[in-house]
């Protein structure tokens, strides 16, 4: 496995831009005054100890959550004025958890694009399964997959939807530790061959620093540190 | 035995009430036996039940002399009573109440409404309120059924319904399997009640009618018409509250808004 992070030159023009982003549920602060911007084709790591608030600000990004301040610009548009389907669309979530439809890989693959009308072609499907290193898994029935497998269709599946960033919920953490590499072998792949925009919420700084090129850290809510991944991670 | 015991009416009843609450605390105290506590819950249902029945029983007195319009508030005043009740099945559920009301309303009312202009239900109030107080009370435990069940399915399968939204479903697609299924476990025990009739249980209505001295074939078949509007406003029910209550636990934004731990 290549353990390089991406460093491909990134757009200077931000794809995504958080701007004084915040959420409160129940009087209790999730998120506060979250200020970052990604780049097309960055790999932004956002790390922290757990109950830091890192799912809740991913969950803010695909609009899961509604933010009770600021707000999210997605290509220069608040993305408040982009209907919430195509706006998750475009902002493909892989869950820590799977959470695969019963039914078969191609059926799970196949699940977006049929929520707008489109359906993949068989070659479209080998080719996404081929991406996360699973060829010839398209008939199998999900019921049978291992942990690994089965998180590798899950991006898969989000990927199936042309997402334009990838939002990554600390994909491995439910994992072992061959499982692991294999996700992120082939997080690696799908970024390098699509130059992919990708944001990795992980409690793993090596982890981070093997996937990412930049950090964000996150401590109760708020945004404390935010650069180059070698700075953050050893400042 | 207790006949023997009691030669007043009044005692005997009272004596007989006594015996069957007794029974259903045996069973309670058997579920406490097992950790499982309705001590409270049941205490209350059956003080409530013996008040407002017995209370009703003295109204239906003085409602056999009431015009027959009369019993058009008596059933609204039901269908909102079945709608508070209901809905606390539905706790933390935005909307509950409104839902419940209308959703009973609209089943029992419609199948009431058609029923009586047909002639099925007679318009006598004597009549028309004991009818319609069961199709009433049925839509009411079916909607309970089905709010319970899509309430624990979501609250269960809060990850696939936000995986589903996340890849770009609308909301009604993300928990249609749900709504699905809350409608068809809502309406067993309505089905049970047709596929057993005569064979498990004699309802009481049949009884009644047979004490009367009705002709045994006309209770009988009167007693599956009862049952047959009795499915017929609680699959109504379930219909329009399982759909209500799906688009009332999404925001404007297709964001899942019942959520475990909130």
């Amino acid at each position: 496995m290549d353990n390089i992070p991406v460093t491909r030159s990134p757009n200077p023009d931000p794809v995504l831009r958080t701007e004084h982003l915040g959420c409160v549920v129940n009087e209790k602060i999730l998120v506060e005054d979250v200020n970052f911007e990604v780049r097309t084709g960055e790999v932004l790591a956002i790390v922290g100890p757990s109950g830091a608030g890192k799912s809740s600000l991913l969950r803010l990004l695909n609009r899961l959550d509604e933010p009770t301040s600021g707000t999210v610009y997605l290509e220069g548009t608040d993305y408040r004025q982009i209907a919430p389907r195509e706006l998750r669309r475009r902002l493909g979530l892989v869950n820590q958890r799977p959470f695969l439809f019963p039914g078969t890989v191609e059926q799970n693959l196949q699940f977006g694009p049929l929520q707008r009308g489109e359906s993949l072609s068989k070659d479209a499907v080998d080719e996404l399964l081929s991406e996360v290193g699973l060829k010839g898994y398209a008939s199998r029935n999900v019921a049978n997959l291992s942990g690994g497998e089965a998180q590798r269709v899950s991006v898969a599946r989000t990927l199936a939807n042309s997402p334009l960033i990838l939002l990554l919920d600390e994909p491995t953490s439910a994992l072992d530790e061959t499982s692991k590499r294999e996700v992120e072998a082939s997080i690696q792949r799908v970024v390098r061959d699509q130059g992919l925009t990708c944001i990795l919420v992980t409690h793993d700084t090596a982890q981070a620093a093997r996937l990412a090129a930049r950090a964000l850290v996150l401590e109760s809510g708020h945004v404390v540190r935010n650069g180059p991944i070698n700075e953050v991670l050893h400042a | 035995m207790l006949k023997l015991m009691f030669s007043n009416q009044l005692y005997l009843v009272l004596a007989q009430a006594l015996v069957a609450a007794i029974a259903a605390m045996v069973v309670v105290l058997l579920a406490r036996r097992r950790g499982i506590h309705l001590e409270s819950e049941t205490l209350v249902a059956m003080l409530r039940g013996i008040i407002q029945i017995t209370a009703v029983g003295s109204i239906l007195l003085l409602l056999l002399r009431a015009p027959r319009w009369t019993s058009v508030f008596l059933l609204a005043a039901m269908m909102i009573a079945a709608g508070a009740t209901s809905a606390r099945r539905a706790k933390n559920m935005p909307g509950a109440f409104r839902v419940s009301a209308w959703s009973i309303a609209f089943g029992s009312g419609s199948v009431i409404a058609v029923m009586t202009w047909l002639g099925v239900i007679d318009t006598a109030i004597t009549s028309l309120v004991p009818v319609g107080s069961m199709l009433i009370t049925n839509a009411m435990n079916t909607n309970g059924l089905a709010l319970n069940r899509f309430r624990a399915d979501v609250l269960a399968h809060a990850g696939e319904i936000e995986t589903a939204l996340a890849l770009g479903a609308d909301a009604k697609n993300s928990v249609s399997p749900y709504v699905q299924a809350a409608f068809e476990s809502s309406l067993i025990p309505a089905i049970d009640s047709l596929r057993s009739l005569g064979i498990v249980w004699i309802p009481g209505l049949m009884a009644g009618m047979l004490l009367s001295g009705a002709r045994p074939v006309y209770a009988a078949i009167y007693q599956f018409v009862v049952l047959a509007m009795i499915f017929a406003a609680s699959g109504l029910t379930s219909l329009v509250s399982t759909l209500l209550i799906r688009d009332g636990i999404f925001t404007a934004a297709q964001q899942l808004s019942l959520q475990p731990g909130r």
